[in-house]
């Protein structure tokens, strides 16, 4: 242990811990712009200056380790004139508009800038007056907002291994582009929306369709129909003020009606049907000979990656579709028949904690209905600012139930909302069908947790069967490496591109850090164990569907609506 | 062991026996090229074959006398060496009919002789009495000038590679250590740091693989010590990186060049091949077990990649930005190893400090700045140039002896020590040491040796506003002060001396500059407001002035000057008129004439056409 003392408060820290965090140890507050929990020291933009005496310069905390004897102050004049000159110079290469900025009231510079008690700067007031870049479906990018601390860049590089943004020109013109200052959808970026977690301003967004909700809205043609994804109720309370996972089902389901979606339909349906289908096709290509390992292809992030990268293994990804384009194809089908109204009048929309669905939405290959199967993705942020501008609370509602043929659930559909969920789902399925008896362990831990790569073996009558998940998509480059190598020992892996699965999405509220994911994860699993039914092909509707329209899992009509074909996207690299 | 004293027998018969020929040396060092070196050499080729005069012809670097390229030594046996300055083709011509064909010595071009051993020749003053060279101290550049680079054996004839001999076969790593700390060399790369305690760092850190980095990215204006040094005498810093790697255990080197410079690099890889083939590099060297090879990587121009973490971020290839230290390079280096990073002229000391004894360096210098210094000489003096000197020297010493005062009877204003980084030194406090403390307590610093002399036509804050446009366009752009701060300082210099200057600007300097120099991430954003705030405390009034009073003294800044016609001088002749290009000057013919201060882009056309002296500045 190491002696200091902040502020005159004195403490011992463990060897190798920062002055940052020393602090936050003794509840003394320091602003940070650049420093990101989840990454690596940047200490780039140097707000996080402290005194330390006997040291000419002052210091940056978030990289300077405690050291014993060091006599720490916090808030000396120098330190404070140093902190409000930072911001100042910030401000004046910034643009003035946090009135009408995505993220007014959610940004850590404008939250600074209140707290230093910024009133002016004297600096002119410089813009960059670069055009938005609008190229990809997904993310909207502001390079004026850009205060250059480069936390988008770590977590493309070094947690996704994407690489899609990097920092180009110099000095005072630096700004963060895409690879080889390429409009966005044309470099090798996945969608996955980690970087506007990064951002602390409004620099990365998600493209806003809340508008686009509206103008349906007032359509009284259009028959509003809407899924929700399993991360979603989770989050969705965050944005509302309340606790992670606080709002129930029924009254966010309620909240959506008042806002006025005809029905309300659950993502669910189609996990527990993903399960029915992916399922069968693992145990088809273990006996049959497919090839192996068998990846989960519910994250279009990761389908992408694997389309951009791997371009050689697409062989490997399940055929299935993910849920909300299963979803998609049968509500403008099966469901729309079962209920008696003109598909052509149908618009589907989702409520994805993901920002790249809303790309997987718009591939051509998602339009098996005879029309684009899903027509708008609003991802769990968007859904937030409709109830706030609609003044309705969901918590104040009175409940409602979802609407008939794809709005049962399991838990396993519920798993599908974290990290492990999918192959937990797949394998509670897989054992009771392979071996015809029931599981003894319902929650398989093994699969569970924030480990990187988790790895299980399970006995499926003297077939053993291995199987991995990993999340973030640098630990699925890990296995995709063994995979392209040949040594790759699994049968089946499940991955999603967000470190702790679609709970800590790129469409989930801000601030999404690797304790809010563990916090939606563990609301995840609380969600299983109160289900009356926890395995997918125990699910009722699951069931009617397939005696009244697809027969079998693996049938014709799943092959022409459930299933679909990657494209290599290497020439985006 | 193998040993190198065979070669250094038969180079020494072999330079014996060319010492009995006539030997022409030409300087061809960048600065020798430049002011027509090559046109020399053309000239003495063609016209030795022309008279059929019998003589060596040799390329030799810089001698530090810049001021006098180009130069053309001549050798005849028996007599001093002649050393001819300032030499057009058709003089060297006049040289060599003269001095070879007539055996005259050419007393018209003749700047100095080296008399060591000879009779000397009268009215030809000795090289080792002229003022340039008296107070110098020949250490680092001992062999510039004097050998040909691009010879191997010039430079064992001349001590080569006895000292990494010496290393070899009777130092330990650790005794090797112990003698360079002892030495007290700092580092002459500007921060100073201590030489021995750098590579003690780096030898302490358990690693199968470690580097040996060589800073020669010279990137400061007015700087040119490591040129001289890689152009003159490569092989120096080539012994000096081998003992390193010897002293830390590492078995590889990389020499990080600017691709400014272009003969520098082609120099060292010519004497890193000739090292290779004797065996002095490479495997096992001289038998001795030792492994080690250098590369060498040429820098693509920014001056930040001067800073050592950039540096070698852009050796592996990525943007050269500086990373937070620690860990420092001797922990976590090149690729993730431990490495020692030096600049040129601190490689350059070593062999000597080794052959000499660390003793020998450390009786140079003062009491906590041992050994010599390299400067550059540019700016309004008299000789230009490179200079060693010991440190401790008194910066007159430097300016008024050795470079010879300021141009053209003009005031002394300021000398800038330490390139953009460093500061300025007006006329009172120019008796002060050269040492490293002594200069950053006057807000200065050492730096790489970057000398340049100001007089008094130069405007103090024009020249912060020259300065921060470089660091300003040079910072990487990392941290927020460097990158954002630069710009808004230079943005206010820029208005100050455009006449817009604000009362409160002088302030707003001053924080920024606080703020910038200690928040900032490296060395480069740390030291870069230094200019400004050097001028501010030796010549504020000059900045009061611009923004008070609209005038800029020094006659610089265009905005502030008021170009005026002298009533009683001028005759009416009209020339001004009629080169005024926006019609500004006014009056009748053959009666003095006005200028209309509303036009006046102050393009100082006028001044240069009136031959009556009758318009000036004021």
């Amino acid at each position: 242990m190491i002696n200091i003392t902040i502020n005159g408060r004195e403490t011992s820290v463990p060897v190798g811990t920062t002055i940052l965090q020393a602090a936050q140890g003794c509840g003394v507050k320091i602003p940070t712009l650049c420093h990101y929990p989840d990454q690596a020291v940047k200490a780039n933009c140097r707000v996080c200056v402290v005194d330390v005496e006997e040291q000419k310069n002052l210091l940056p905390s978030c990289s300077t380790m405690a050291a014993e004897g060091m006599n720490i102050r916090t808030n000396t004049a120098r330190v404070m004139e140093a902190r409000k000159t930072i911001l100042e110079l910030i401000l004046a290469h910034h643009p003035q508009d946090c009135l009408h900025c995505i993220r007014n009231g959610q940004c850590e510079l404008q939250e600074l800038t209140t707290e230093y008690n910024v009133r002016q700067s004297c600096f002119e007031q410089d813009s960059r007056d670069l055009p938005l870049d609008i190229s990809s479906p997904a993310i909207v990018r502001d390079p004026n907002k850009c205060i250059l601390c480069g936390r988008c860049i770590e977590v493309c590089s070094s947690i996704q291994t994407v690489n899609a943004l990097g920092l180009a020109y110099r000095g005072y013109d630096s700004q963060v582009v895409p690879s080889m200052d390429k409009d966005l959808f044309e470099t090798a970026c996945v969608m996955c929306g980690q970087c506007i977690h990064a951002c602390p301003v409004g620099a990365i967004h998600e493209k806003e369709q809340v508008d686009d909700f509206f103008q349906a809205a007032a359509d009284p043609k259009k028959i509003l129909v809407t899924q929700i994804a399993p991360a979603v109720r989770i989050a969705i309370a965050e944005e509302l003020g309340m606790e992670t996972g606080e709002l129930s089902m029924d009254k966010f389901v309620a909240g959506l009606k008042e806002l006025g979606f005809d029905y309300v339909l659950h993502t669910n349906f189609t996990a527990d049907l993903t399960i029915m289908e992916e399922g069968h096709e693992l145990l088809r290509r273990i006996q049959e000979g497919g090839a192996l390992p068998m990846f989960t292809s519910c994250c279009p992030a990761w389908v992408r990656f694997a389309e951009v990268f791997y371009p050689e293994q697409l062989d490997h990804l399940s055929s299935c579709k993910s849920p909300q384009q299963m979803f998609g194809s049968l509500v403008k089908g099966y469901w729309a028949d079962k209920m008696g109204i003109d598909l052509a009048n149908i618009y589907s929309v989702s409520i994805m904690p993901c920002t790249a669905k809303k790309y997987e939405a718009q591939r051509p290959e998602m339009n098996d209905s005879g029309f684009q199967d899903v027509d708008l993705v609003l991802t769990t942020r968007e859904i937030g600012r409709l109830f706030k501008m609609t003044g309705i609370h969901p918590a104040d509602t009175q409940g409602a139930a979802f609407d008939p043929w794809m709005g049962e659930y399991t838990g396993a559909g519920v798993l599908f909302g974290a990290t492990g969920g999918v192959m937990e789902a797949a394998l509670r399925t897989v054992y009771e069908v392979v071996t015809g008896r029931d599981l003894e362990q319902i929650e398989l831990t093994e699969v569970r947790g924030m480990e990187g790569l988790r790895e299980a073996e399970i006995d499926l009558d003297g077939t053993p069967v291995k199987v991995a998940v990993v999340h973030g998509l640098g630990n699925a480059r890990r296995i995709m490496e063994d995979v392209q190598n040949g040594t790759s020992p699994y049968h089946f892996v499940e991955v999603m591109a967000c470190p702790g699965g679609c709970v800590g999405g790129g469409g989930q509220p801000i601030t999404t850090s690797n304790t809010k994911r563990e916090e939606r994860v563990e609301a995840i699993y609380g969600e299983d164990r109160y289900m009356p039914i926890r395995k997918s092909h125990e699910n009722q509707e699951v069931l009617s569907l397939y005696l009244d329209f697809l027969e079998e899992p693996l049938g014709h009509r799943s092959h022409e609506l459930l299933h679909t074909q990657y494209t290599a996207k290497n020439d985006q690299v | 062991m193998r040993s190198l004293n065979e070669q250094r027998m038969m180079v020494q018969k072999k330079q014996d026996e060319q010492d009995k020929r006539i030997k022409i040396v030409i300087g061809l060092g960048t600065c020798g090229i430049a002011a027509g070196g090559n046109k020399i050499w053309e000239a003495v080729e063609s016209e030795l074959a022309l008279q059929g005069l019998q003589a060596d012809m040799v390329s030799t670097g810089c001698i530090g006398m810049c001021y006098a390229e180009p130069i053309m030594e001549v050798f005849v046996p028996g007599e001093p060496r002649v050393i001819y300055g300032n030499l057009t083709p058709e003089q060297a011509i006049e040289v060599v009919d003269l001095h070879l064909g007539k055996s005259e010595i050419c007393l018209d071009y003749a700047i100095a002789q080296d008399p060591r051993g000879f009779e000397p020749i009268p009215y030809i003053p000795d090289l080792f009495q002229t003022p340039f060279y008296e107070k110098q101290t020949k250490t680092v550049l001992g062999r510039c000038g004097m050998i040909d680079p691009d010879n191997i054996e010039d430079y064992i004839a001349r001590d080569g590679y006895v000292a990494l001999e010496k290393v070899l076969s009777t130092f330990g790593p650790i005794e090797l250590i112990e003698e360079i700390k002892n030495s007290d060399l700092r580092g002459r790369g500007g921060g100073g740091f201590p030489t021995g305690r750098k590579w003690e760092a780096a030898y302490q850190s358990q690693s199968d693989k470690k580097y040996v980095v060589c800073n020669a990215d010279e990137g400061d204006p007015g700087a040119f010590m490591d040129r001289s040094v890689l152009e003159g005498d490569p092989h120096s810093l080539l012994e000096g990186m081998a003992i390193c790697g010897y002293a830390i255990g590492a078995d590889e080197g990389y020499i990080y060049v600017r691709a400014e410079y272009p003969l520098a690099i082609k120099r060292l890889k010519k004497a890193i091949s000739d090292a290779e083939a004797m065996g002095i590099l490479g495997k096992n060297i001289l038998d001795s077990g030792f492994d080690f090879t250098i590369h060498i990587t040429a820098g693509a121009g920014a001056f930040v990649c001067g800073e050592e973490t950039a540096l070698l971020h852009s050796i592996e290839g990525k943007r050269g930005m500086p990373r937070v230290r620690p860990p420092y390079p001797a922990q976590s280096g090149l690729w993730g190893q431990p490495t020692n990073i030096n600049n040129v002229e601190t490689y350059a000391n070593i062999a000597s400090i080794v052959r000499r004894g660390a003793g020998w360096f450390a009786s140079m210098g003062t009491e906590n700045s041992k050994g010599s210094k390299v400067f550059a000489l540019t700016g309004k003096v008299k000789r230009t140039g490179l200079a060693e000197v010991p440190i401790g020297i008194s910066l007159r010493e430097i300016v008024f002896d050795i470079a010879g005062g300021i141009q053209d009877n003009k005031q002394y204003k300021a000398v800038q020590i330490g390139g953009p980084s460093g500061g300025c030194i007006p006329e009172s406090l120019l008796d002060t040491p050269v040492d490293y403390d002594s200069l950053l307590e006057l807000g200065a610093m050492m730096g790489s040796g970057g000398l340049v002399v100001m007089d008094e036509s130069t405007c103090m804050v024009d020249l912060a506003r020259y300065f921060l446009t470089f660091t300003q366009e040079e910072s990487c752009g990392k941290c927020t002060p460097c990158r954002e701060g630069t710009k808004r300082m230079l943005e206010i210099l820029q208005r100050i001396c455009e006449g817009d200057g604000k009362p409160e600007d002088i302030d707003t300097l001053e924080r920024l500059a606080r703020v910038i120099k200690s928040t900032s991430l490296c060395g480069l954003g740390q030291s870069a407001p230094n200019p400004v705030l050097a001028t501010l405390k030796y010549f504020r009034s000059e900045y009061e002035a611009h923004i008070y009073d609209k005038r800029c003294l020094a006659g610089v800044c265009k905005n502030l000057l008021l170009f005026k016609i002298d009533q009683e001088k001028c005759k009416g002749c009209t020339l001004c008129k009629n080169v005024c290009p926006v019609d500004a000057i006014k009056g009748e013919r053959k009666k003095p004439h006005y200028i209309d201060e509303e036009k006046c882009i102050r393009c100082g056309t006028c001044i240069s056409k009136c031959t009556f002296d009758a318009i000036y500045r004021g």
